[in-house]
């Protein structure tokens, strides 16, 4: 009797660590693409170049936790990377306009933003009521949404990016938080030391980009939206049983116009994210596939097309994935269509284990 | 309780085509040299590739899946069919035979993507959407690195330029029809074109598509399957092959596209048909296809596309910036979903 | 003694069919009426008018004493009349304290600023409902996906419970289950009798019904065909009624 139980408890074990490896194996997967690309990408291993990577991939993870809080619910929202360009063209156009016409930066810029995040949470509503109240699936719903905000856009841009904004903005976008002279011992916030020679300035040590203290400020804030609230709670509930949660007596069509809110809005979010790091606003080209790497990163860390099941830091760890195999590759001096035969890959790995370990949460 | 008139409900049930004779009014009222024989067989030429994605993308839509790739595997196409032709045509075969092998073997090179697609949903079991996802960015990178730069189609012979460029009938007053091949005339006879030859091409496969999707049993499991997939495994089809099957049907309508644009003009590109994804996959919901499965028609499908093909086209003469065409697609997919809902809502009323 | 929940005179019309015709009964508090019927028959329509999901043609509804309009299933909810459904509407995704507090979580203030959920008050509540109907779930935490389908028939139920049902309808409690298990949900209904609590099941497992309804309420197309005492019958009797061999 005795050794049967202690069989059972090894099996149970062993089990045990196996699946803990392979709920984790994005975040395993990562590490290990860490410690290869050291080895064979220029200067990969480098915190110049570990910024750099979360630095270009505030856009991304934005977009992936909008995608986040969709999938969770069991919908989709495809409208995401056109928005971001609508976002992008509309506050570099508001921008541009405002300071041509003698404003100050100082109430421009802000005007801009409200602008286009506004607008962005009017398509969300858009796409949210389409389908809480009309019930048009939300693959088409968002596709509708995209095809009228692109249109806009293009009306707005006529197809060409925006640029002539004041410099500071893409002295915010770019900025890091300190800046440091290793040799002469001088630090400064937010900008570079004021007494730093032409020389000097490439000895800089850049600590802690602005944008990253944006991700890691949307990240907290998001994660305890999904984890500690109600409206998180019902979110995934939602998306577990749209019947369970009705009958529970949540208002599970006014759910769903927040949430389609909510990533209409973080996409707004991501289009003035670009402007403050590229310094113009352009529309988003119809094959960017911006939605689709969001949608992948979301699903490589976890959630199910199905609904019911995602997290932020795992979405999170998703697209890190994602940007570090494509930054180290490039650094590796591999072409770029490798990358895609690589991405595609890769999904199919993370969806093939959630098949095979269909319990992990 | 509302009675509908008989009348609004079968103008209704039939919107696309009301909306579809709408246009063409719209269109020719407003745009010049529309309803003319050249501006219809400009609105085909361009409608083929949307017509051959979609026609494939129904397969896959009505089995209750989704095909993602079909734009990237088109573009994947041109490629493979440039190098082929180019490279049998080096070889020192005659064009005509360079040409004929080329699109054979591209033809079996193409069922590839789609083997993987329909292995991956059939057998794994990993949601379609994800399945054709992946699929869709390694048949880009594959097709990138096979271009590897310009000049993808050098030494592609001239006569693949003129079968795809052809038409099916030339008419020269006095000289009377002839098929296929441009007739010889003195310089400033006026020949008239009927029916590009690729069109030609394309509606017999996609009567073809519709005759198995509709007629065959092979088509009616396709329904089962999309209907109801445990139904269907239960009485005894075998839907792992069966998904596999459709989805390489998908992935040939959209290889016959590519070698269909490497024909018209005799140049590989990659992404040549990125654009005509999502348009194909609106054509086919405003064909009245579900994206759930089971419902759906190769035919209504094309009425979509026609829809579509008619936009563009009827946009462009009128000479607004297709930035428009945009808006208006979104607007009608909405609105094709909307009513689809709506009507039988009012028909079947419920409490 | 007057009911608990009393219908009278309810009809129920689609179009042109009537599902419900003229339907009279009552329930009194910790009683189980079973409501029998072959499929067709109404049963389904006649909880759904209830339950608040469907509003009467004709007819009206007393819930203890006072004549009520149900309005919506939260009107039902808020008067303390409960259903738990065949398919149970529960998050398979979200684990036991989840689904017992869906739709109604308890908030508490973190460093006095956020209102957070509190999931160890929530867990102790749970834990506590379950003990008092004697339930025994290994495993508050995980998701309900890993419990066997009698477990999560208790779920259901101690939800109700937990948010005081003064009446319960059951559609089907037993069709998906095993024996042991469907004994399981058979003592846990005599236990919520014993509480006060008045039950309506609809079922077509007739052994199930015999075994804990006091009163049995036949339907047949639409109208109700005959009321007994379950004691003063037998299972032929009532099948011939479903079946519509006699009336009355």
């Amino acid at each position: 009797m005795q050794r049967v139980r202690a069989d059972a408890r090894e099996d149970a074990s062993r089990y045990r660590a196996v699946s803990l490896l392979a709920r984790n194996w994005a975040l395993l997967f990562l590490l290990l693409m860490v410690v290869v690309f050291s080895f064979s990408g220029k200067n990969f291993f480098a915190l110049d170049n570990f910024q750099n990577i979360l630095r270009l991939a505030t856009t991304t993870l934005l977009l992936a936790y909008a995608e986040t809080f969709v999938i969770i619910t069991g919908g989709i929202d495809l409208s995401v990377g056109f928005l971001m360009g609508f976002s992008s063209v509309l506050s570099a156009q508001v921008i541009r306009k405002l300071c041509l016409a003698g404003w100050s930066p100082g109430a421009c810029i802000p005007l801009g933003v409200a602008a286009a995040v506004l607008a962005c949470l009017g398509c969300g509503m858009a796409s949210g009521e389409l389908v809480s109240r009309y019930r048009v699936p939300p693959f088409i719903a968002t596709l509708g949404v995209l095809g009228v905000a692109t249109g806009i856009t293009l009306h707005i841009s006529g197809g060409f990016p925006i640029g002539d904004l004041p410099a500071v903005i893409t002295d915010i976008g770019n900025g890091y938080l300190y800046y440091l002279h290793p040799a002469s011992g001088k630090g400064s916030f937010f900008r570079p030391p004021a007494a730093v020679t032409e020389a000097q300035i490439r000895e800089l040590v850049r600590v802690f980009p602005n944008a990253t203290v944006l991700i890691v400020a949307v990240l907290a804030a998001l994660w305890y939206l999904l984890k500690h609230t109600r409206f998180g709670r019902h979110t995934y509930a939602v998306g577990g049983s749209t019947d369970a949660a009705l009958r529970a007596g949540i208002n599970v069509r006014r759910h769903l116009l927040l949430i389609y809110m909510l990533s209409a809005l973080l996409a707004g979010v991501a289009g003035v994210v670009f402007v403050f790091q590229s310094g113009i606003g352009n529309h988003t080209s119809w094959g960017a596939n911006y939605e689709l790497f969001a949608i992948a990163a979301v699903i490589i860390g976890g959630a199910s097309l199905m609904g019911g099941k995602g997290r932020i830091t795992a979405s999170t760890v998703g697209v890190l994935l994602l940007t570090v195999l494509e930054n180290g590759l490039y650094l590796s001096g591999v072409e770029p269509y490798y990358r895609f035969i690589a991405v595609g890959l890769i999904l199919i790995l993370a969806v093939v284990i959630d098949q095979l370990f269909p319990d992990l949460f | 309780m509302k009675r509908q008139s008989a009348f609004v409900t079968y103008m209704g049930q039939r919107w696309a085509i009301v909306f579809l004779v709408l246009e063409f009014i719209f269109f020719s009222i407003l745009g010049r040299g529309f309803l003319t024989l050249n501006g219809v067989q400009i609105v085909l030429f361009y409608g083929t590739t949307l017509a051959l994605l979609a026609a494939g993308e129904t397969f896959v839509i009505v089995s209750g899946g989704i095909d993602l790739s079909v734009g990237f595997v088109m573009g994947f196409a041109t490629i493979v069919s440039a190098k082929l032709v180019a490279a049998f045509s080096r070889m020192g075969l005659s064009p005509g035979l360079s040409i004929a092998l080329g699109v054979a073997i591209t033809l079996a090179i193409g069922v590839g993507p789609g083997f993987v697609n329909g292995f991956l949903v059939g057998h794994l079991k990993v949601p379609p959407f994800l399945a054709t996802f992946s699929v869709q960015g390694i048949t880009y990178g594959i097709a990138l690195l096979l271009a590897g730069g310009a000049g993808a189609a050098k030494d592609v012979p001239i006569l693949a330029n003129l079968i795809g460029n052809g038409y099916l009938l030339y008419w020269v007053r006095g000289q009377g029809l002839s098929f296929f091949i441009r007739p010889e005339v003195a310089r400033g006879t006026r020949v008239v074109e009927m029916i590009p030859t690729m069109v030609v091409v394309t509606v017999l496969f996609i009567a073809v598509g519709a005759y198995l999707l509709k007629r065959t049993r092979f088509g009616r499991y396709t329904y089962a399957i999309g209907g109801n997939i445990d139904a269907a495994i239960r009485s005894g089809i075998n839907t792992k092959r069966h998904l596999t099957l459709v989805y390489i049907i998908s992935s040939l309508f959209a290889t016959l596209a590519g070698i269909i644009y490497m024909l018209e003009y005799v140049t590989g590109k990659a992404d040549a048909g990125a654009s005509f994804l999502l348009d194909s996959i609106v054509a086919v919901v405003i064909g009245g296809a579900s994206l759930y499965g089971g419902i759906g028609t190769v035919w209504k499908t094309m009425l979509g596309c026609l829809i579509l093909s008619v936009l563009e086209m009827g946009l462009r003469m009128m000479g607004v910036p297709t930035f428009d065409k945009f808006i208006a697609v979104g607007l009608i997919l909405i609105f094709a979903v909307l009513i689809d809902q709506f009507f039988p809502e009012l028909i079947h009323k419920e409490d | 003694m007057a009911y608990l929940l009393e219908v009278k005179n309810i009809t129920k019309r689609f179009g042109g069919l009537i599902a419900v015709n003229n339907v009279s009964m009552g329930v009194n508090a910790g009683e189980v009426v079973g409501v029998l019927g072959d499929n067709g028959a109404g049963k389904s329509t006649l909880i759904k008018v209830i339950s608040g999901v469907y509003h009467p043609d004709e007819g009206r509804i007393f819930f203890q004493g006072r004549e009520v309009t149900v309005g919506s299933p939260m009107d039902a909810l808020a008067m303390g009349i409960e259903t738990i459904y065949q398919d149970l509407a529960l998050a398979e995704n979200l684990n036991v304290p989840a689904n017992i507090f869906l739709g109604r979580e308890k908030l508490k203030v973190a460093l006095g600023l956020f209102p957070v959920l509190d999931n160890s008050h929530m867990f102790k509540e749970s834990k506590k409902v379950l003990e008092k109907l004697d339930i025994l779930i290994p495993s508050l935490r995980n998701p309900i996906r890993a419990l066997s389908g009698g477990q999560r028939q208790a779920v259901a139920i101690s939800r109700s419970i937990y948010w005081d049902a003064k009446f319960l309808i059951m559609d089907e409690p037993t069709a998906a289950l095993g024996v042991a298990e469907q004994k399981k949900v058979l003592d846990l209904v005599n236990r919520l009798k014993a509480h006060g609590i008045g039950i309506i099941i609809i079922s077509h497992q007739l052994h199930d019904v015999f075994s804990v309804a006091d009163r049995l309420v036949i339907m047949r197309r639409g109208e109700k065909v005959a009321e007994r005492i379950t004691k003063e019958t037998n299972g032929d009797e009532v099948v011939s009624l479903i079946v519509g061999a006699e009336t009355i």
